[in-house]
């Protein structure tokens, strides 16, 4: 059974010492997902917040329509000149965001502390 | 899904390919009862399982006319830039994932399905030392 998608929101800097806003994501992330996905991201300033990290440690589930919300963030995102960077994703769904290309507008890392160095 | 990822771990399947599955599964499930059956909670989705013996095949069967054609592999440029919705990668990912995925139009106009084939591994034979 599907488990609802929860969302928050931190503030941190980055190891260069840059603001980064952190979209946590926790649960499953699919269809139903719009508000948690798009919603957290949308409240952030378009004007003050340039980089992004999507925290997926606590997903355990995606499917191609959750990717496709993950998709619509970064259209926002590329429009908007913001730069976006994801951690947390298991090896299995490495391998899916992999395969339908959203490495080539967000890096995956491995960690926190990962992204945090590659911002 | 969780029973087709129970009979793989009995096959034998690795557990990266289970993952696979599962996916391919739930994708399958979700075409069906969003394109198929077009969201009619009245219609069903059947999962048919054959485990062989050295593949697990898989039959998704919903009450839709079937694919005439199958959608054009997904653009992330195109969707990017907004060419192309952002939606619409299920199919690819069922293709992606598996080794076979055949989709079969219901003769009489319904009972159509996705037919999904995942190989066991051969086995390995280790090399003797000299």
């Amino acid at each position: 059974m599907q488990s609802e998608t929860k969302s928050k929101v931190d503030q941190i800097p980055s190891t260069a010492g840059h603001p980064v806003s952190v979209l946590r994501y926790e649960g499953d992330i699919a269809s139903t997902s719009k508000d948690a996905v798009l919603g957290s991201y949308q409240a952030l300033s378009k004007e003050t917040v340039k980089l992004i990290l999507l925290d997926f440690t606590k997903v355990d589930y995606i499917n191609s329509s959750g990717i496709a919300l993950v998709i619509q963030l970064l259209i926002e995102a590329s429009n908007s000149g913001q730069k976006v960077a994801a951690f947390g994703l298991s090896a299995h769904f490495t391998k899916v965001f992999t395969m339908v290309g959203i490495t080539k507008y967000a890096g995956l890392y491995p960690d926190q502390a990962a992204a945090l160095a590659a911002l | 899904m969780s029973t087709a990822a129970s009979v793989a771990k009995l096959m034998g399947f690795r557990p990266e390919r289970i993952e696979d599955l599962k996916t391919a599964i739930a994708e399958a499930c979700i075409n069906a009862i969003e394109h198929g059956n077009k969201l009619n909670d009245g219609l069903q989705v059947g999962v048919l399982m054959n485990a062989g013996e050295d593949a697990l095949e898989i039959k998704v069967i919903d009450d839709g006319r079937g694919m005439k054609t199958l959608p054009p592999r997904p653009d992330i440029d195109k969707k990017i830039h907004g060419e192309e919705d952002p939606r619409g990668m299920g199919m690819f990912l069922i293709q992606a994932l598996v080794d076979e995925a055949e989709w079969v139009a219901g003769a009489n106009g319904k009972s159509s399905y996705v037919r999904l084939v995942v190989r066991l591994d051969p086995p390995s034979f280790d090399q003797p030392s000299e």
